[in-house]
């Protein structure tokens, strides 16, 4: 896919449509933290996977029961524990490492779990932000941190470089990185510095 | 129009239904128990409601609870002050939709509401079997059903689903035949009845054995043992309820006394009383102490003590579903369920219901509850 060539995934948020992308037809999928199951749907739909989610809200697993998706309803933790090692082709967190207490144990976990885990995260390193915070001394508000700093869920906030050092000091192997800058429902490529240019970011890692 | 039409139906719920009876297991040929031990004949009593499609596929089978029966929805007659125990449940336009469902309930062998029992006929003494009545089990209860359904010519349902001691059922079901069962939806039970429950069982039964009534259990034809079987309910009632209904309900609210120097002082004690004298004038005691037996003895992880391999054979889609304030069936009970189903691979949701009503709210009407199984029995089936 070229740098400037836009990505439109009507349903689904920016970023989904390049996990889509990234998963084998036909294998296992656990998707933590898996809403209301759009993502799930589309890779049943899309890459006849074998879906599975975990979702805390009581009216999400409503939803993901109307959408024919099997899915658990509780904590992350506890949704990764019933499974043994490395049974699962994939374990997707997409924009939740950022909002949990321990994101590091759970990504263990999820590599222990998956052969593959495929996360996303906003980018707090994007322009805007240190705009914000370097001229303005604001919190920085964008559009993938679109909240005000007192209700935002967001307590475990990462760049792109701290993410690739955290890969580096766990021992993770990355198999792939997306950079992606997002503007309404579309998003590209960034390839350029990364860490300034993109405000979200996907990595595909595993246990090595 | 149409909506309107639908509406009107909704609210007059089933209608009338009447029970149906299937004998079975006529010497020589009785039914084999789990205990070896033999059984015969058989009587099912059992209700249908809605119709069977053509292929057979709308087939929901309604597995009831301890002091359940067949008579799950509708009245048996017009002037009934009540209808069957999940009318919420089992009607035109609800969760289990009559018009698109064909929906059974049988009363499970080992009851009291017409199927073969403790109070039943022992055809070789000419007399109520009594303690004479074999042990019967959860599995003994759905193998009886499996006469039954073929017997109405059903290869497979496309639902077994119950509550409680239900959702024991519908986990044998789901375990016993796999290919019979399209999908399961295990309400607010267990794999395996926890030392609380047995607990609570077996001081149910002590109430009844210090009745001098039940007299060894030959009081048929005599006085009842209700006085120990009321106590039973009580207790039953108790754990069903989550402390804050209690509360919410009764408080410390007083009851006018009158006259009588032993009534009930406060509200709660008096819904207990009136449980109890409800209970005993349409349950035989010797059925309940057989029965919260059977709940007892229940465990999915036997015979290999991993209810992961027990249950690696299950081909039926589930959907689990615990409530958070039941702590007579706790959600941890629910997870264990799910766990094992997961590590097979199975396709399986788990969903807790907040809630306030305890063990109980798998007989209330939620909204929550009802969407989730309209909508799992529609689109998970795809």
């Amino acid at each position: 896919m070229s740098e400037s060539e836009a990505t439109t995934a009507p349903l689904l948020a920016p970023d989904l449509g390049f996990i889509v992308d990234l998963v084998k037809p036909h294998s296992t999928v656990l998707d933590l933290g898996c809403g209301s199951g759009d993502l799930l749907k589309e890779l049943q739909v899309r890459k006849k996977v074998f879906p599975q989610g975990v979702e805390i809200s009581e009216e999400c697993i409503q939803d993901c029961v109307s959408k024919g998706l099997p899915v658990y309803h509780g904590n992350l933790d506890e949704g990764l524990a019933d499974f043994d090692d490395q049974v699962l082709d994939y374990v997707i967190l997409t924009n939740v490492i950022q909002v949990l207490h321990q994101p590091d144990m759970l990504i263990r976990e999820a590599a222990r779990v998956g052969r593959q885990v495929i996360l996303s995260f906003p980018n707090f390193a994007f322009i805007c932000g240190r705009l914000q915070l370097g001229l303005k001394g604001r919190m920085p508000r964008t559009d993938r941190l679109p909240y005000e700093w007192y209700d935002s869920p967001n307590i475990h906030l990462t760049t792109i470089r701290d993410f690739d050092e955290l890969c580096r000091s766990q021992g993770f192997r990355v198999m792939d990185r997306i950079f992606l800058r997002t503007s309404g429902g579309t998003c590209r490529r960034v390839r350029f510095m990364p860490n300034l240019l993109a405000d979200q970011a996907i990595y595909v890692i595993s246990r090595s | 129009m149409n909506s309107v039409t639908e509406k009107e139906t909704e609210r007059a719920g089933y209608g009338l239904v009447e029970a149906q009876s299937y004998t079975f297991a006529e010497p020589p040929n009785e039914f084999r128990l789990a205990s070896q031990e033999t059984l015969g004949p058989i009587t099912l009593v059992y209700e249908t409601y809605g119709r069977m499609n053509s292929d057979g596929s709308n087939v929901i089978l309604v597995e009831h609870a301890l002091s359940g029966d067949a008579h799950v929805a509708g009245r048996h007659d017009p002037s009934d002050p009540k209808p069957g125990w999940w009318d919420m449940m089992v009607g035109p336009g609800k969760a289990l939709d009559t018009d698109k469902y064909f929906v059974i309930c049988a009363n499970c062998i080992g009851g009291c509401s017409g199927s073969t029992g403790p109070a039943s006929i022992n055809p070789a003494t000419g007399r109520e079997y009594g303690l004479d009545f074999p042990v019967i089990t959860i599995a003994d209860m759905v193998e009886a059903e499996r006469y039954l359904l073929d017997h109405l010519g059903i290869q497979q349902v496309l639902c077994v689903i119950g509550g409680s001691m239900g959702g024991m059922k519908a986990l044998h079901w789901a375990v016993s035949y796999p290919d019979r069962v399209r999908l399961a939806v295990p309400i607010a039970t267990t794999s395996r009845l926890s030392a609380q429950g047995i607990a609570f069982n077996e001081v149910g039964r002590q109430a009844i054995f210090a009745d001098p009534a039940w007299n060894g259990g030959q009081y048929y034809g005599k006085e009842n043992p209700s006085s120990g079987l009321a106590i039973a309910r009580m207790i039953g009632h108790i754990t069903y309820l989550s402390e804050n209904t209690m509360h919410r309900k009764f408080g410390r609210k007083r009851v006018e006394n009158g006259e009588d120097a032993n009534g009930p002082d406060f509200e709660v004690e008096s819904y207990l009383r009136y449980q109890g004298d409800k209970f005993v004038r349409r349950f035989d005691a010797n059925s309940y102490l057989y029965i919260t037996k059977a709940m007892d003895y229940f465990d999915m992880t036997q015979p290999s003590g991993s209810l992961t391999r027990e249950l690696a054979g299950v081909k039926a889609k589930f959907l689990v579903i615990s409530f958070s304030s039941d702590w007579l069936f706790p959600t941890y009970q629910s997870k264990e369920i799910v766990k094992a189903l997961r590590q097979n691979g199975a396709h399986v949701t788990f969903a807790e219901i907040q809630t306030d009503y305890g063990h109980d709210a798998f007989l209330l009407e939620s909204r929550q509850l009802s969407s989730l199984i309209t909508n799992f029995l529609t689109y998970a089936v795809e």
